[in-house]
Order: C-alpha cells, then structure tokens, then sequence
C-alpha cells in the first residue's frame, strides 16, 4: 500500500504556545494549515487570521422562512381553513401567533445552522480524514495542542516547515496516509443495512402498537357518561312510539301546575278582564318581579321598559310598556302577553313560571307609575 | 500573561467641552424645573416621576451591573467597572428628585384620598400596602439597601486602587451573592410603588421584571454610551479593541430582546383574556394620540436597535454601539414618560414640562461622572482581574 505524506504536524503543550505557534505559520504565509486543541481556546481564531464564518446567513436565512412560513401558516389556518371567534376577537389576531412564529423560528434556525454545518462544513457523508486514527488525533483530543501544514500548500517545503514548527518550540512529526483509506465509503446507505433498519422500525412500531393497544388495553372510563337511562331529547328503546320525552297522560294536571285556559290567538285586552292578579304589590313580590324583568324582559324591552333595546338591533325594538294603551291594560293583559307571546314575541309560560309572570305584572306597573308620577306621589 | 505592554490611564480629568455641557444641561433643566413647578404643580410632578424613575433606573441598573460582575466573575468588564461605581452615585439626586414628588403626593396619587379611599372597595382592600406611611417606609427601605450595598462595593474598590488587596474581592462577591436577590424584590416592588399605583386599580404581575429589565438596559447603554465616547478619545486603557465592544454590543442586543420579550408578555396576557380590570391600561394607550407614543417605544425600544445590532461586525463598531446606546436612553424616557402620562392627559402633551427632566437627568449623569472622575482613577487599577480584562479575547 502507498503511503502519501499529508502533513507535517506538531504538538504544543501549553495554550498560549499553540496561539504563537499558529501566528507564526499564519506569517510565514502558509494557506492550507489547521490547529487542533482539546477545548476552544480565546483568540485562535485571530491567531490563525481566520475569516469570519459564512455560518450566520444560513442562520438568518432559516430564521426567516421559519417565521415568514409559521405566520402564514398560521393566518392560514385562522382566517381560511378553520375560522373560529375566540374571545370576540378578529379572525387575524396577529399577537397570538407571535410566540409560535418565534418558537418556530428558533428552531428553524438552530436546525439549519446544524445541518448547513453538517452538510457544507463537514461535507456529510464524508467521514473519513487523513489525521484521523493517528497518533497526533489521540494527544490533540486529550490534553495537547497541535498544528498541523499540509503538503499540499503552495509553499510547502519539508524541510523548511520542519524547521519553522521546531523554532516555534513544537514536537514536529509527519502524517502519511493511503488513497485506501481516504475513499473508505461510510456502509450508511448499504441496501442491506437500509432494509435491516427498515425491518426493526417496523418490528418496533407493530410490536409497540400490538402491545398497547391489544395486550394493555383498557375500556375508556365512561360509566358516569353512558347510564341506562334516557337522556332528554334522547330516543328511547323502551316506548313503542320512541319518545324519550312522555306526555301527560289525557284528563291529568300535574301537582302545582294550573293549565292556561287562552290560546295563542285570544286578544290581550279581551280575555284580560277574566284574569285577576293574586299577588299584593309587597316588596318581595317586587323585588321578585325585578330580578325576573331584568332577566326576561329587559333585553328587547329595556331597563326601564322604554322599549330601548339592549340587543344592539339584533332584534326589532317592542313598542314602549309606558304607552297609554299598556298602561289602561288590566293586569291579567299583560300576564296574557307574557304568556302566550304577541307579534315577534314568544311565549315565556315555559321560562317564567306563574307566579313570576304575575310579579313582573306588578313590577311593570311600578314601572309605568314612576314614569308618569302624580303629584301626590313627590310627597 | 501578556507580553505587550499594557498602558493604563488611571486618573484624568474629563474633556472640558463635556463637563461644561454637563453643567449647563444640568442648569437649564433646573430652570425648567423651577418653573414648571411654579405655573403648574400636578403636571410638573407628573414629569418628576418620569425624571425619578430614570434616574433610578440608571442608579439602581448600575449597582446591578457590579453585583453582576463579581457574581459572575466577569473579566472583560473589569477595566470599565469604575464607570458603573460612578453611576450608582445618582442615588443621591434619585433622594432629591423624590422630595418634590412627596410634597405633591396628593396631587400625583389617586389612592392618597382618604375620601375617595373610603367610597372604593377595591381601594380599601388594596389600603394596608398603598397608604402613606408604609409607602414613605418601603421608599427607605429601598434606599437603605441600595445604597448600603452601593457604598460598601465602592469602598472596596475604591480602597483597593491603593492596597491591591485581594480579600477585597472576595468580599465584594459574598455581599453581590446577598444583595442580587434583595434587589430583585426591591426594584419590582419600587415600580410597584411609583409606577403601577398611579392607577392603583390596575395590576401586572409582569410589572416588577418590565421595570428591572428596562432599568439594566437602560444602565447599561449609559454605561456603553460613556466607554465608547472615553475610549476614543484616549481614556481607560490603550489597546480597548473589538473584543470589549462586541462584549458591549451581544450584552445590550441581548438584554434589549429580553425586554421586548417581557414587554410583549405582559401586553400579550392582558390583550388574550381582555379583562375589563387588566384592559383599560392598554386601552389608554392605544387611543387619542397615545398609540403613536406605544408604537414608538416598539421601534426605539426594540426594533431599530435590535437591527442595528443583529451582526456580529456591527456589535463590535463603535459608531453603531454609541448611537443604539443612545437610542436605548431615549427609549426608555419615552418609556417612562408612556408608563406615567396617560395618568395626567388623555392624548399626548409636549411641552418644557416633559423636557424639564429629561434635560436636568442628562445634565446630573455628566456632571456626577465628571466630579467623580476628577477625584478617583477611571480604572480600577488595584483589582486583580485587571490585566486579563485588557488582554480579553473573544
């Protein structure tokens, strides 16, 4: 096997030797020269009049696509494919992609930093160098500092470098390799080692599925969920018709519950005059029919009954509960009303429950008393 | 360890040209002072607060930054830790400029209304920490610690200039050990107490860091905006080279960025859940003339400095490194100015009343640096780290 002389190598023992050793290379005009230390040293870089690493634009590049991509990204999928109102904000809520865009583009830039030094630097797949396995690697990778002058410099010359590393205080020995062992090919991308690691990611990944979700499995826990019991809206299996949901049955009134005897259709003013408010005009009733008014009525009809929505328009304004003809209704009108609903507004007999409604009747009138207050009331 | 010679310039009187613009800032801000307080009290003690809390940034950021190297064992620092003992001397005008404020307190703070106190449940709760008297207490508090640490770093290195005597060192880093975490609370708690309750409804718990983050910053750029003018005129050592100025230039592109990191926190948790008791701040600045005010601080405060310093070449150019320093400073007024006006007027204002402070806060820094630097040498020469700061490499 032919052995061909790489470099002219020489060991140092102390940091600051290998920084005089490296500036005097550097001035005797040598080009294709490197130093090896143990640990990064301040300064070589200098030393060795190395230029400033290209490294840094790759960063950046990186930086910007990750950011560029995850904020489209991102508007993408908040505005276009899945728009969704969180927190009554705007589709385009820019500050909330701001913490991902960042994440995304610092590990966009770390990932590319890496591989470009991989790929370009270290020119990956490549793993095989003349000093590799030399007995100048194992001191320079333990506790010495070496300079290394290749052969093929412009100005190489064996004897004058010997000189020049020695004068500089170095242990000067040569490096010779084969053309053999520079062509080693890394077995990485073998055909068979490819199919052996294909073989244990798939023997892995079924073993690991067959495991979990086979040998470990474990029914979810959903017996609070799933009761033999028919949930409301729900089909039943137990009734011929399939109703989840009975009806009373024919000729029967429920406990507490009085049937109302108007349709839907009766005039207000003309079955009010049967209905007869059973509740006085106490406290308690009125402070029952406020809290119940300012749930049900207020919204549409307005804090104080003015007929001043608070739904932004959302719905048509009612007319005002201080009109002449609502303030001449007897009560039992109004509790008809609220009943069975009128033009746009549905029954609330559902909702509000008998008493309630009767309650609101006379908050309602207080109400209509304040706004047209007598004289007599000032005092 | 070095070979070359190392030529240190210990003691020198500053150029004349900046002492005399020291003192003249520092007289015309005086004047302005002077007469704003006259012709109108609320709004001038509004603009004390922002001169105070600047000051106090630079003070208390500058004490900050030696704890930090002792702490730390920091080494290229060393040669230029006297320009921060100068800084941390502004802890004496900071006393000064909060007396004004005290004699104005009821004018400047909500809470101070014993009336308006009583009808505010919020107000009451909140009434065992924000009343008078534990305010004026903890503002001693404070002083007592800062200063306290101050003066016993400045002894040593002062007293070490003459006996070279280690020991010294090895003391100061045990008392920046006890004083790091004491200064931590204290800084946040003070913007608590100066800042935050001028709308003592309003709370953050991202406050204290935003305050703390901004005061280093802002200590920091001083102190980068006085080595690199020094150095080229010949001060400290000869042989400053890229190397301290990149050390400089990676600590402000880093600290800025932790404080756009911070801010945008802070903005980011209040703008997500939009609570009516969080929101009102960030909607006071972003309406009637403010929001050009918030988009400005954005861009001084981190956007042009973060690009003017984002290459390595560019953090090691002086040039670029004394005008992000002097972005920096501007910002952080404007920062001040953001946190404390709205409370005073609902759409910016603009006036000798808001150049009052600025103008006498610039005028005080040179004038105390300058006072300083004709008495004690600028670089501490007795320190054992000394040599290996100068002879620092990257």
């Amino acid at each position: 096997m032919e052995k061909k002389l790489y470099s002219i190598t020489a060991i140092y023992s102390y940091p600051n030797d290998i920084i005089r050793a490296a500036k005097t290379v550097r001035d005797a005009g040598y080009k294709k020269f490197d130093v090896h230390t143990p640990y990064p040293i301040h300064g070589l870089d200098g030393a060795m009049g190395l230029k400033e690493t290209k490294l840094g634009f790759v960063t950046l590049a990186a930086a910007i696509v990750g950011a560029a991509g995850m904020i489209s990204f991102a508007s993408w999928v908040a505005v276009v494919d899945y728009p969704q109102v969180i927190g009554g904000k705007p589709y385009w809520s820019w500050p909330a992609f701001v913490p991902v865009t960042y994440e995304i583009a610092v590990l966009l830039a770390v990932l590319g930093t890496v591989g470009a030094m991989i790929a370009f630097f270290f020119k990956f797949p490549n793993i095989s160098h003349p000093l590799h396995d030399t007995p100048y690697m194992k001191k320079v990778s333990a506790d010495k500092f070496g300079v290394s002058i290749q052969a093929d410099d412009e100005q190489f010359d064996e004897k004058k470098v010997r000189e020049l590393l020695k004068s500089a205080g170095g242990e000067v020995e040569a490096v010779y390799y084969s053309e053999e062992f520079l062509t080693f090919k890394p077995q990485t991308f073998d055909p068979k080692f490819i199919v052996l690691l294909a073989g244990i990611a798939l023997a892995t990944s079924a073993g690991g599925y067959l495991y979990f979700n086979k040998v470990l499995y474990l029914p979810p826990f959903d017996w609070m969920m799933m009761q033999p019991k028919v949930n409301p809206q729900t089909m039943s299996e137990f009734y011929a018709d399939g109703f989840g949901m009975r009806l009373p049955v024919a000729g029967t009134v429920a406990r507490g519950f009085i049937p109302y005897p108007y349709a839907l259709g009766a005039k207000a003013d003309s079955v009010g005059k049967f209905l007869v408010n059973p509740l006085l005009p106490t406290k308690t009733t009125l402070d029952l029919g406020k809290k119940k008014y300012f749930t049900y009525c207020s919204p549409c009809h307005g804090n104080f009954g003015n007929g001043d929505s608070r739904m932004n328009g959302q719905f048509p304004n009612p007319p005002t509960l201080h009109s002449d003809k609502v303030r001449t209704w007897p009560d039992g009108a109004i509790f008809h009303t609220i009943t069975v609903g009128q033009n746009v507004m549905p029954s609330y007999q559902y909702q509000i429950s008998r008493e309630e409604r009767w309650a609101i009747v006379n908050y309602i009138r207080t109400l209509q008393r304040a706004y047209n207050a007598k004289e007599s009331d000032l005092q | 360890m070095s070979a070359h010679e190392s030529v240190i310039i210990p003691k020198k009187e500053l150029p004349a040209n900046i002492v005399k613009l020291g003192w003249a800032l520092t007289v015309i801000g005086l004047v302005l002072v002077v007469l704003s307080y006259v012709t109108d009290a609320q709004r001038a003690g509004f603009n004390n607060i922002i001169g105070f809390t600047f000051l106090a940034s630079v003070a208390v950021g500058a004490v900050f930054f030696i704890a930090l190297e002792y702490i730390a064992g920091a080494v290229w620092s060393t040669p230029f830790r006297r320009v921060l003992e100068f800084l941390g001397m502004l802890l004496i005008p900071v006393v000064l400029l909060a007396i004004p404020i005290f004699m104005n307190f009821h004018d400047l703070y909500h809470w101070t209304h014993a009336d308006v106190v009583a009808n505010d449940k919020v107000l009451q709760s909140k009434s065992p920490y924000l009343n008078e008297q534990f305010f004026t207490i903890r503002f001693v508090i404070y002083i007592v610690i800062w200063s306290l640490f101050y003066f016993i770093f400045r002894h040593n290195s002062l007293k070490q200039d003459q006996d070279s005597d280690q020991k010294r060192t090895k003391k100061n880093i045990a008392l920046a050990a006890a004083f790091i975490p004491l200064l931590a609370i204290s800084i946040s708690l003070f913007s608590i107490d100066w800042l935050m309750s001028l709308e003592p409804h309003w709370f953050s718990t991202m406050f204290g860091v935003y305050y703390f983050t901004g005061s280093i910053l802002t200590a920091l750029a001083v102190t980068t905006y006085f080595v690199v003018v020094l150095s080229e005129k010949g001060y400290f050592f000869k042989g400053i080279n890229e190397n301290h100025y990149y050390s400089f230039g990676a600590l402000l592109f880093g600290l800025l960025s932790f404080w756009a990191y911070i801010a945008f926190s802070q903005f980011m948790l209040i703008w997500y859940a939009n609570l009516p008791e969080e929101n009102f701040w960030f909607i006071a600045r972003w309406q009637n003339g403010w929001e050009y005010v918030s988009v400005a601080i954005v861009l001084l405060h981190f956007w042009i400095p973060y690009f003017m310093l984002v290459s390595r070449p560019s953090k090691m150019k002086p040039r670029t490194l004394k005008q992000s320093a002097a972005i920096l400073i501007a910002a952080h007024f404007l920062d001040m100015y953001w946190l404390v006006m709205p409370t005073y007027s609902a759409s910016p204002v603009l006036s000798y009343y808001e150049l009052a402070f600025p103008v006498l806060s610039i005028g005080v820094i040179i004038v105390l640096f300058a006072m300083q630097a004709k008495k004690y040498n600028l670089v501490p020469v007795g320190d054992p780290k000394l040599q290996r700061g100068i002879d620092f490499t990257l």
